[in-house]
């Protein structure tokens, strides 16, 4: 298709890939933005979970072709460096809901993508919720805590 | 990735003209088989041809009494859509359990029912709610569609346009999911339609298929626990045994079915 255009993080950019390319290819590769990870590459994993017009879904399943005219929000597009964080991201800190954090990107990207679909779940809707997204490090209890709090601080917001 | 050019007709007419055009053409939907398959380099299509942005593929109607879903509709459009809902409750339950979030915000229905892999959930309600695999060529009733393990009546090029449901609220959808993968290690789809019980099995590991023998049973108010089970639809792997296969065909159909009242 050669040249694509697209809005990234609320700027529109335009894009020259190859048809093969995979969206998290070309977030990461052609635009710098490396928030998302590639942990599996076999779809399972949820580390590589962005936002398709507010939408969770996972760019390693996805052609960035397939995201031409659409509008695409990253981990990096939640708060400007400096300015306080997004308030899912906030609730990650406070609830110690990473180690490691290569799953975090995609924790929180799926945690916004919660809370807007269910306002203020309980953990158990969160769990269940977070059925495509793995973390190898924490047993899952902070990150639960996390998009809970997360959530109801969204809801709070005005 | 290896090499392949992406197509996106705005139209049924132009996916037709680019599939016809490119020989080794494959159609692209939510791509959360597909992708993964190219990737592994299990298919290697020269040309993938996306449907996910022509209209009349996209969206649920409902004609004379049955559920008319699209076929480029998302399983998170369907879980959440009213006509769906009121209409079918147990099918937009089953789209709402398929995967995860992100696999339903973008896998679709005509994806899931090309590709009949043997542990997928709409093919069960497919076979139990009498639907019809509408393609850009004619409509085929679901008993003739899925006609083994991954394979269908589809032709090379065939475009699944829509599938129609009969709308049934005696009906609903039992799961016993794999801890891994989320598909059905073994569902059940129980329904009543017309009078008559409805059981269709995924996840066997051969192919979806009615239990016909339980459905008679069930119907001549026997007990379900003794009702013959062809064995030789079921498969051993990793994940569970034959037997532990079989056991959970029945003791799914009876929670469907109880569920259903
Ligand atoms: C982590 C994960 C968990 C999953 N869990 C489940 C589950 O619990 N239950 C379940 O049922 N499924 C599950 N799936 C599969 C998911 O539902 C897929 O979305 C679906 O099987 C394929 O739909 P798709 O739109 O993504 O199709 P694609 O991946 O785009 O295509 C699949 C195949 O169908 C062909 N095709 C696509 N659309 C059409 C059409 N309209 N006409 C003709 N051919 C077409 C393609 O050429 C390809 O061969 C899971 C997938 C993943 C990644
Ligand atoms: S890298 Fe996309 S799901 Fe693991
Ligand atoms: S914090 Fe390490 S994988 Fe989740």
């Amino acid at each position: 298709m050669g040249k694509i255009s697209l809005e990234v993080n609320g700027e529109d950019v335009e894009l020259d890939v190859a048809d093969n390319t995979l969206l998290i290819h070309a977030l990461r590769d052609h635009l710098r933005l490396t928030g998302a990870h590639m942990g599996c590459d076999t779809s399972q994993c949820g580390a590589c979970t962005v936002h398709i017009e507010g939408q969770a879904i996972k760019s390693c399943a996805m052609l960035a072709v397939q995201a031409e005219g659409r509008s695409v929000t990253t981990i990096e597009g939640l708060a400007d460096d400096g300015e306080p964080l997004h308030p899912m991201q906030q609730a990650f800190h406070d609830n110690h809901g990473l180690q490691c954090g290569f799953c975090t990107p995609g924790m929180v990207m799926i945690g916004i993508d919660i809370a807007r679909r269910h306002n203020v779940p309980d953990a158990a809707t969160v769990r269940h919720e977070l059925e495509g997204n793995l973390c190898r490090c924490t047993g899952y209890q902070n990150i639960v805590a996390a998009i809970v709090e997360g959530a109801a601080k969204m809801e709070a917001q005005p | 990735m290896y090499d392949f050019t992406y197509h996106r007709p705005a139209s049924l007419d132009e996916a037709k003209v680019l599939i016809d055009e490119n020989e080794d053409a494959q159609p692209l939907s939510g791509g959360q088989t597909l992708m993964p398959v190219l990737r592994a380099r299990l298919a290697m299509p020269g040309a993938l041809v996306d449907l996910t942005r022509i209209d009349a593929l996209r969206g649920v109607n409902m004609e004379g009494g049955r559920i008319v879903i699209g076929g480029a509709t998302t399983h998170a459009e369907v879980a959440q859509n009213e006509q769906v809902r009121e209409h079918c409750p147990a099918l937009a339950a089953l789209a709402g359990e398929i995967g995860d979030p992100q696999v339903r915000h973008r896998g679709t229905i005509g994806g899931s029912v090309a590709n009949n892999d043997p542990a997928a959930c709409y093919p069960s309600a497919c076979l139990a709610l009498d639907a019809e695999v509408r393609t850009d060529r004619r409509t085929v009733p679901a008993a003739d569609f899925f006609t083994a393990m991954f394979e269908t009546a589809l032709e090379p090029g065939e475009i699944v346009t829509a599938i129609s449901f009969a709308a049934c609220h005696d009906a609903h959808y039992e799961k016993f999911p794999n801890p891994a993968s989320r598909f059905a290690l073994i569902a059940v789809f129980a329904a009543r339609l017309g009078g008559a019980t409805r059981l269709a099995v995924t996840g066997g590991g051969t192919g979806v298929f009615r239990w016909q023998e339980g459905e008679q049973a069930v119907d001549r108010g026997e007990d379900l626990a003794a009702a013959p089970l062809d064995e030789g639809r079921f498969t051993g792997d990793l994940h569970a045994s034959t037997e532990y296969r079989i056991h959970l065909t029945r003791v799914m159909a009876q929670r469907a079915l109880a569920r259903i009242g």
